[in-house]
């Protein structure tokens, strides 16, 4: 199987995703923003960073680069896609994802391991956990704050939509704790905290971000 | 040769944490007039000759799908004499 991990200019984490990819048993495929061709990946990843320097908005600019055309027809026709961070941020802006990623509510940039809670385990990049399952993964964003309006959030509720939230204290402003949600579909995860950084103990405070990558694989073999 | 100017604000509803440090921050160089502060956006963009009505529909076009997320913003068009 070939995910498809893209790196737009300014992309910090697209090494550690490809690696939580490989690590998974998937086959991580480098995609270039500015391809028009998506080398018949299974399925993409959107990782972190400061894409095109956050310049207007974060993910605003992205939005439009040419790989990001053929992701967005791919995503429609349920491929699966899951946003970290930034990434979350360039899924908000593409609509694929409701709501949007505003600055942090005490405006510092935070970097921390956070404890989040699998809330939906039925999506294409959460079929690994058990639904209630608290994982302890690297948290690390200026603007993580999800904001939508309240129809939206009535909505992202009642149809189950929230995969995953912030445990304990709210770490960045985000309504009712959200650090992830899907589309209906559920094949599009966008997902602020990052799993790529904690799939070995050695170099991230956990390996229970593997999960989401090993996910993908179950949800290929279905 | 216009300016036309584009201003984009957060919805009310919509957290602002920037104009709130701002309105925290001018009580302590004595500035005692603000009750609120929302910080926003703007554009000038130049354009050539007089702005046609076409040319400020498409920036409007723009300011919809490029400049504001209507998900959180608003925006407001106008030329600048």
């Amino acid at each position: 199987m070939r995910i498809g991990v893209v790196t737009f200019p300014g992309t910090l984490d697209d090494r550690d995703a490809a690696r939580a990819v490989n690590r998974g048993g998937a086959e991580a495929i480098a995609l270039w923003h500015a391809d028009a061709d998506l080398k018949n990946v299974d399925a993409v990843i959107l990782p972190g960073g400061f894409s095109y320097g956050d310049y207007l908005r974060c993910g605003a600019i992205s939005r439009f680069a040419p790989v990001m055309k053929l992701v967005i027809e791919a995503a429609h026709k349920g491929m699966p896609v899951l946003g970290i961070c930034n990434g979350f941020q360039v899924l908000c802006e593409s609509h694929l994802l409701p709501g949007a990623l505003t600055r942090n509510s005490d405006l510092h940039f935070l970097c921390c391991d956070q404890q989040i809670e699998i809330v939906n385990n039925t999506t294409s990049w959460t079929s690994s956990f058990a639904a209630g399952e608290k994982i302890t993964i690297p948290l690390k964003n200026g603007e993580g704050s999800f904001q939508c309006d309240d129809q939206t959030l009535i909505q992202l509720e009642d149809e189950g939509r929230i995969v995953a939230r912030y445990v304990g204290d709210n770490p960045n402003g985000s309504r009712n704790l959200i650090a992830g949600i899907t589309n209906s579909r559920g094949n599009v995860v966008g997902l602020m905290p990052h799993p790529e950084h904690a799939i070995d103990p050695l170099t991230g405070p956990t390996s229970q971000g593997l999960g989401f990558f090993t996910s993908i694989l179950n949800a290929m073999v279905r | 040769m216009a300016i036309i100017v584009v201003d984009v604000m957060l919805k009310p509803e919509i957290l602002d944490p920037q104009g709130n440090a701002v309105a925290s921050a001018l009580p302590r160089l004595g500035f005692t007039f603000a009750r609120s502060v929302r910080q926003g956006k703007r554009f000038e963009i130049e354009v050539e000759g007089e702005p046609t009505p076409d040319q400020f529909a498409e920036v409007e076009k723009a300011a919809e799908v490029l400049l504001s997320n209507p998900v959180i913003e608003t925006y407001a068009v106008r030329v600048e004499k």
